[in-house]
């Protein structure tokens, strides 16, 4: 008991970090122990190819869970894939798998979807674990009070030869959400709320402890949307502790502003510059209304926001309404058990009967990379995490929305303000 | 892992701020499974017009920055994904040393596991940096490990700062997993006692 309670003194993230400690000698980079490790089929063919190299063997198999997301088609999935790049990566990750005794969801197993989907699905991270994946949304699984985040192809090399990592302690930051958030306000917004104000470098070195009436609120769907997030402003990860609920009051915290920013609004000259930059790639002029922005293309999902709840709120505001005119709108699930949920919700007949395609389960528009992208010009609402320069195809615009956002910009033809609707 | 010497060479300049990853290395490019040749992709969207000549207008297709070793950025380098493609490019590109303000934890782990030295230096001294090579663009500068040092020729050297055990690594060009393996009587006893604790978690 003792024990214990000392342990409640420190952080989350510090009692994480000391339960895992294999070494710490002076003059070296703590090894810290790795309980779980994720993979997909991008980041890992490289750790194979060097752990083959060095004749050096997979030590823990059974901490391993492999998916297939980033590159597989999300229609007509039992054709062959026509991208002969894309084939090879997702055959060559069913070899090493096969060949290292490891647990794959392969494409056409009925558990595949997004890693970061199917992991919580199935139960694979617990509090208190320590998760890595060479993917930085690894920080989705901080919802359940693990430490986990993103790593890079050599580190999950090193993980799979070692089960530990060298690492630098973060500091933790913690951010505190109180209150209640209105209808169709959501984790996102919330996140998008604190990226907006610490900045996308505002966590870097730390790992943000997610505290608060407003977060203890979210359902878990939500918490994952909100740690999958926490890697938007910087962080190495996020976390939420495992705890009860209570309510207050959310003084609404606003998700988009009314207007593009002018660059003249900027005092420091880099931002003035970035934002006449962001201009002329979003091809935007300032102070133009939001819900004047007109889109070409509405997409849900990813590992943000392809779960079930976010279908569902979704669907609530598609119900009854048709895609604009010129507008294409995709939902994909995030993995097959969302779709299969859905589907027994009778939801997918709400996106189907408004005009929404419903697919198969992958990144998808997340990072275009299976052949669902945008053409130069063409602009989204999407509900992934991430609008970067050519993210979703060469020269196309990105807008990060929530999926009510998303739905209700579907229907419209234009963004909405969703506290209107 | 090739030992990181003593070197001088080309500086080249990207004056910009939040260098993403995906555009260090576009997500066209990560479909390949071997972990060589990501060189020439390095910066594809800005690199290339449509038609796959070089765009004449990115910094890096400067006749001067031919060559060059070293790469001196703004803010925030290689914020983004955590793909480790983008250190890969970068140094089958031929940079080996990176100077900014500031890095993405990620990426900034990245490059010393792949060879690549990435210094930090304060806002005023880039500035200086900076100046020195719009003055007089294909200036070399060097890169002194051992001593923690860059010397220019104008005289805007400085002495930087590096974690011991990283430096280390890179002078001897040693690989992590071997020295993480020299522990591997404590991480089986780690195990141990975890199997003990959490037995389902291994069953
Ligand atoms: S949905 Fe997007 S962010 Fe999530 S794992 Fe896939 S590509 Fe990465």
């Amino acid at each position: 008991m003792q024990a214990l309670e000392y342990a409640m003194k420190k952080t989350m993230y510090e009692k994480i970090w000391d339960s895992h400690l294999v070494v710490d000698e002076a003059g070296q980079a703590p090894l810290l122990y790795v309980d779980r490790h994720l993979m997909h089929e991008v980041t890992s063919p490289q750790a194979f190819e060097g752990l083959k190299i060095s004749g050096r063997k997979v030590r823990n198999p059974h901490s391993i869970l492999a998916t297939m997301d980033h590159c597989v088609p999300t229609k007509n999935r039992h054709l062959p894939i026509a991208d002969p790049i894309a084939k090879k990566q997702i055959e060559t990750m069913a070899d090493n798998c096969h060949e290292n005794g490891l647990n794959l969801y392969d494409m056409k197993n009925p558990n595949n979807g997004v890693i970061h989907v199917v992991v919580p699905e199935h139960g694979f991270v617990h509090p208190g674990m320590v998760v890595v994946c060479g993917d930085s949304h690894t920080a989705t699984h901080g919802a359940f009070g693990a430490l986990a985040f993103g790593i890079g192809t050599s580190e999950v090399e090193h993980v799979m030869a070692t089960q530990t990592l060298p690492q630098k302690k973060s500091k933790t930051m913690q951010v505190v959400v109180n209150g209640s958030l209105s209808k169709y306000a959501s984790a996102k917004d919330i996140a998008l709320a604190i990226t907006g104000k610490i900045g996308t470098a505002g966590g870097t070195g730390y790992v943000i402890e997610y505290t608060g009436s407003a977060i203890r609120e979210l359902s878990m769907e939500g918490r994952m949307t909100l740690c999958n997030m926490a890697i938007e402003a910087g962080a190495r990860a996020g976390l939420v502790a495992p705890d009860e609920k209570t309510y207050e009051y959310l003084k609404g915290r606003e998700f988009v502003d009314g207007v593009v920013p002018s660059p003249e609004s900027f005092a420091d000259e880099g931002k003035r510059k970035a934002c006449e930059g962001a201009l002329a790639y979003m091809g935007l002029t300032a102070n133009t209304k939001i819900t004047d922005i007109p889109v070409d293309l509405v997409f849900i999902g990813s590992c943000t926001n392809g779960r079930i709840e976010d279908f569902r709120i979704a669907a609530e505001v598609a119900k009854g309404t048709k895609v604009a005119p010129g507008v294409t709108a995709l939902a994909v699930p995030g993995s097959y058990h969302v779709k299969k949920q859905a589907e027994d919700e009778g939801l997918d007949k709400i996106f189907i009967e408004a005009g929404w395609e419903w697919r198969d389960p992958g990144c998808s528009m997340c990072l275009a990379m299976n052949g669902d992208e945008l053409t130069k010009g063409q602009r989204s609402a999407s509900t992934s995490n991430r609008n970067f320069e050519g993210r979703q195809g060469k020269g196309g615009r990105t807008h990060l929305v929530s999926p009510a956002m998303a739905a209700a910009a579907a229907a419209a033809g234009h963004f909405v303000d969703i506290r209107t609707l | 892992m090739e030992p990181y010497l003593k070197h001088d060479s080309v500086a080249a300049l990207m004056d910009r701020s939040n260098v993403d990853t995906d555009q260090i290395i576009p997500k066209q490019f990560l479909k390949k499974v071997e972990r060589s040749g990501f060189g020439i992709h390095l910066f594809h969207d800005w690199r290339f017009n449509d038609d796959g000549t070089d765009n004449a207008e990115f910094e890096l297709n400067k006749p001067a920055f031919k060559g060059a070793r070293i790469l001196v950025a703004g803010d925030n380098f290689g914020c983004g994904s955590s793909r480790e493609h983008a250190p890969w490019a970068i140094a089958d590109y031929g940079f080996n040393t990176i100077i900014s303000t500031s890095y993405a934890d990620i990426f900034y782990n990245n490059c010393f596991k792949n060879g690549i030295l990435a210094i930090r230096v304060g806002q005023e001294q880039l500035d200086k940096l900076m100046a020195e090579i719009n003055a007089n663009e294909g200036v070399r500068f060097t890169v002194d490990l051992e001593n923690q040092q860059v010397i220019t020729p104008a005289g805007n050297g400085f002495t930087f700062e590096i974690d011991p055990f990283r430096k280390g690594n890179l002078l001897s060009g040693l690989d992590d997993i071997g020295l993480t393996l020299k522990h591997v009587d404590k991480i089986s006893a780690y195990e141990v006692q975890h199997k003990q604790t959490f037995p389902w978690l291994w069953a």
